[in-house]
Order: structure tokens, then sequence, then C-alpha cells
């Protein structure tokens, strides 16, 4: 079975909010979950499926069923990190392919700046249970400096450079700049972000995202749904989701799951990458972004350095325009988890919906790529291919 | 390095775990190898990850091995130099390097093993420049 065109993306919303201390956590999940669902033109009775991670508070998605006042038939809180929403859209499909539910609602939300978070230098709280945690956690690792080790190797493995990185940032700087949510909407130059703070070696203050409060949601519904809607029709034409981890040993840090998942995802929509015309990459940092492209076929692994140079991210000026929204880099990483983000501006570039200043021209065929967890260690990886029809 | 320590995590033990950490106590660093397949890997198992048979058994590393990557994590009370480690035995482990300058960490150095103790658990396995 294919989820090729069972499902469509009818709508998309995204928080305003950057900092949210007079808000809770379930009150943003209920905020994004109604938005979108206005922007498709549905109503919380046309919902007949919830999809959610840890993120949402309580006992797996039946806290925010029940705080949002839901009657469903189906549900399901895969956890995957930050790759939680962009793996929910293909589940919800493949859920609506088999007819379990035909209007799936998908929310994210968090506080991390609200609460004071130092989100990518303080160790995370795992649960000791872990198999991992006893060989891994007295050692110090945070997410900045797993993602630096990656960095670092691939530096060495392929002579990808600091100003190469830099360039992730600067893209997503410009883009920014029109966004006036975005957290940072100041243009930065390569000089600036290679001349920022080292935070872990070698990556510096600006090759790390931003820590926001807010969150997003999406409503998945079936293709009949969709054209009974007065909003344009997204079309998903192929997800793919990969896991990869170091091995047991054989630790190889030059890829992410990506290496998997992107092909699975243009198989399945019988495309190629030369065939995109606009990429949302998650971009925990700007390493993320170069490894990722490699992996997704849009360069050959190690090239990922000279791919995004020269502004070639950037919308209007280079080939391979990327998160126009100014990404988790400039705009928006909500509760530290930045897949949400990318499938939403993915849906505006196909909607013709972004701003003017970055908007694709005749945008038709876009794809949404979320990385969950670390990939210096364990991850997920999930590629959509979405088009307008 | 002078100055302050970073404060490093008591593994968690389990029964799993514990002949691991029970050897780490006495300076030895142990991998796991299945009688099955032969592989080696790490972390330790008591399943293979390889070909899933329950005849693993413990073995000891020669403690000597390469640097795979490293990380100078610079935003921390004091700085110090995550890396994965590839052993002589095949396996890559998380470690840090320490007793060096930071900045003199390089991949490809050579290391040897040197177990520090962590905040109330068992000693940890380090690297040292070797």
């Amino acid at each position: 079975m294919t989820i090729k065109r069972k499902a469509c993306i009818a709508g998309v919303y995204e928080h305003p909010t950057r900092h949210a201390p007079d808000k809770s956590l379930a009150q943003l999940h209920a905020e994004v979950a109604l938005g979108a669902l206005a922007d498709a033109g549905l109503s919380k009775a046309d919902v007949d499926a919830y999809f959610c991670a840890t993120d949402a508070p309580g006992l797996g998605p039946m806290s925010m069923i029940d705080y949002l006042g839901l009657k469903l038939r189906h549900f399901d809180s895969t956890e995957v990190g930050g790759a939680s929403y962009t793996v929910h859209v293909a589940h919800a499909a493949e859920a609506i392919a088999a007819g379990k539910c035909s209007v799936a609602l998908i929310t994210l939300a968090g506080r991390p700046r609200a609460e004071g978070m130092a989100t990518g230098t303080t160790p995370r709280v795992y649960n000791p249970a872990a198999p991992d945690v006893g060989f891994e956690a007295p050692f110090g690792p945070v997410t900045a400096n797993m993602y630096a080790l990656c960095a670092m190797r691939h530096m060495h493995e392929f002579g990808t450079t600091s100003e190469q990185l830099a360039w992730v940032k600067v893209a997503a700087s410009h883009h920014a700049q029109h966004n006036p949510h975005a957290l940072l909407r100041e243009v930065v130059t390569v000089e600036e972000v290679v001349a920022s703070p080292m935070i872990a070696d070698p990556l510096h203050r600006l090759d790390c995202c931003v820590i926001t409060d807010g969150g997003g949601a999406l409503v998945v519904v079936a293709p009949e749904v969709a054209k009974s809607l007065k909003r344009p029709t997204i079309n998903l034409l192929g997800a793919g989701e990969a896991s990869k981890n170091p091995s047991a040993g054989k630790v190889d840090l030059t890829y992410t799951g990506a290496r998997w998942s992107g092909p699975r995802a243009f198989e399945e929509a019988g495309l190629r990458p030369a065939d995109i015309q606009y990429v949302s990459i998650y971009d925990s940092f700007t390493i993320t972004v170069v490894m990722t492209l490699e992996d997704l076929g849009f360069c050959e692994k190690g090239q990922g350095g000279r791919l995004v140079a020269d502004g070639n991210l950037v919308s209007g000026v280079g080939k391979l325009p990327f998160n126009t929204d100014g990404g988790g880099l400039s705009n928006n990483h909500p509760g530290n988890r930045g897949s949400m983000t990318k499938v939403i501006e993915a849906v505006r570039q196909l909607r013709g919906e972004a701003h003017p200043k970055v908007q694709v021209k005749n945008c038709s065929l876009a794809l949404a790529h979320g990385t969950g967890g670390s990939i210096g260690t364990r991850h997920a990886s999930a590629t959509l291919i979405l088009e307008r029809e | 390095m002078a100055g302050k320590r970073r404060r490093i995590a008591p593994p968690a033990v389990n029964p799993e775990t514990k002949p691991f950490w029970d050897a780490a106590a006495n300076g030895t660093l142990l991998l796991k190898k299945c009688s099955a397949c032969g592989e080696v890997h790490y972390y330790p198992r008591a399943l293979c990850p390889f070909c899933s048979s329950d005849k693993t058994e413990w073995v000891a590393a020669s403690g000597r091995g390469t640097i795979y990557s490293y990380s100078v994590m610079r935003r921390a009370e004091a700085p110090y130099v995550i890396a994965y480690v590839t052993l002589e035995e095949g396996v890559t482990m998380m470690t840090n390097i320490v007793d060096c300058e930071p900045d003199a960490v390089r991949i490809g150095q050579r290391v040897k093993l040197s177990f520090r103790p962590s905040d109330g658990g068992p000693p940890v396995p380090m690297f040292t420049l070797a």
C-alpha cells in the first residue's frame, strides 16, 4: 500500500508567540489546534484523530484529548523527539489510507524559554533504565557537543569549513528578516557567525538554533475532505522514516538517517531530488542541514559544504531555497522540536502564502525533513514530499 | 588544566551491566564478544546486537585506541573534551579525553585508558593522550 495522494495537509498554524510565560502548555496546544482547524476551514467536531508526542502534557494523547474535548476514533503518540511531527504526518496518512480516520489533528507546543531551559548546553534527564545512559551520561553529552562531534568529523573527512557551515545561518537570517514573528530578524554575515563565541568546537553560538516558546499544528485529511475545502489541495506524495545510532560500536558520524528516509520518500513519490523546488530541513545546527542535504541526495556525500555556500540556500538567489521562514536558526524552534515548523513553511510555499520576498515562484513540489534525537548518537529521520495539486 | 572540575554523573548500574562496572572498579575496561558470530560490541549487551545470540562473553580491552572525533565543550562550568575513541578491538565508544590542554586534541591521536572517579558511583573509562 502507498500513501501517495491518499492524504492532504489542509490546515497549518504556527503560534506567533516566541515567549509565553503567561500561558500554560496545554493552552498553547489548544491554541495551535484551533488555529490549524480555522486555517483549514474545519471545526473541532470534524476531527476524528489526534497525534501528539511527549511535549503534550499528560498520559500520551489522553490528557489533551480531554482538555480539547475531542471525540475520536484514532490516536497515536509516537515520540521520536523533534522528528515526531513529520512522522505523525506520515502515520496520519497511513491511518487515513486505511480508513481509520479522515481528519487528523497534530499538535506541538513547548515553553523552554519561559522555563529558563538552556536547551543545547545542559544535560537532559533520561530514564536511567535506557540501556545507553550509563555508557554516555558520565561523559557530559549535551545537544550541542553531540552535533559538534559530527561537524568535527565532517571537517576532518571532507574538508568542510566553519565558513561553509556559517552560510546556512546566513541564508536563514536573510529569510527571517521578512518574518515579523521571527525571534532573530537581523541579517548576519559569515564573518559574524564564525566570530560568535565557540559553544562546542567547531560549532559557534550562531551555528545553533534559537530557544523559543510556542508551537504549531497540522490538519491532515482524506482527499475527499480536502476537495470540499476552500484551501489549495496539498497532497502527500511520499514519506520515509529511519533510525540511526552508534551501531553497537560501529560508529560512523558522517551521515544521518536521512540516507535511508530520503530515498524511501522519493521512491514512493516517484521523484528525484532535482524535482524539488523548495526544502524545509530541520536546522538544529548548521551542520544538521549540510549533512541532511547530502543524505537526501541533493549533492554527493561530503559536498554539502560547497552546496550551501555562497547563498545557494537563499530564496531568489540560490538554487535550493530552504527554510524561508528563517528556520530554527533564526525564526522559531518551539519546544526544542523543529519538524512541525518545517512542514508548516513547506505548506505555505506550496500554497503561495510564504512572504513575497521569499516565495518560490510556482512552487508545486516541496520536501520537509525532520531529525529527532541526536545525530551524534541515536536519532530518527523522517522525510515528507508534498505537492500542490 | 587547573580550576573547576566537571561533576561526573554516576553511571546507572543494572544487573546486565554490573560486571562491567565491577571490572571498572578494578581498572579493567570490559567489552562484550559474541561467541556465536565473533563480533565485539559496545556498549555491552546480554544479547548480541548483530546475531541475537545470548552467548556473549566479557573480554578485557587493551585500553589503547585512537580519537575518531571530539569536541571541546566551552559552554560549561569547566571546559571538557568529549570524544569517540576507536579501540584496538574495533569498537568505538563515547568518552572524555582528560589531563591535556583541550586545544591540543586532534582526530587520529593515539590515546590510552585512564579511569576517573564518578560522583558517588563506579569509576568511568576515560582516555589520556598516549
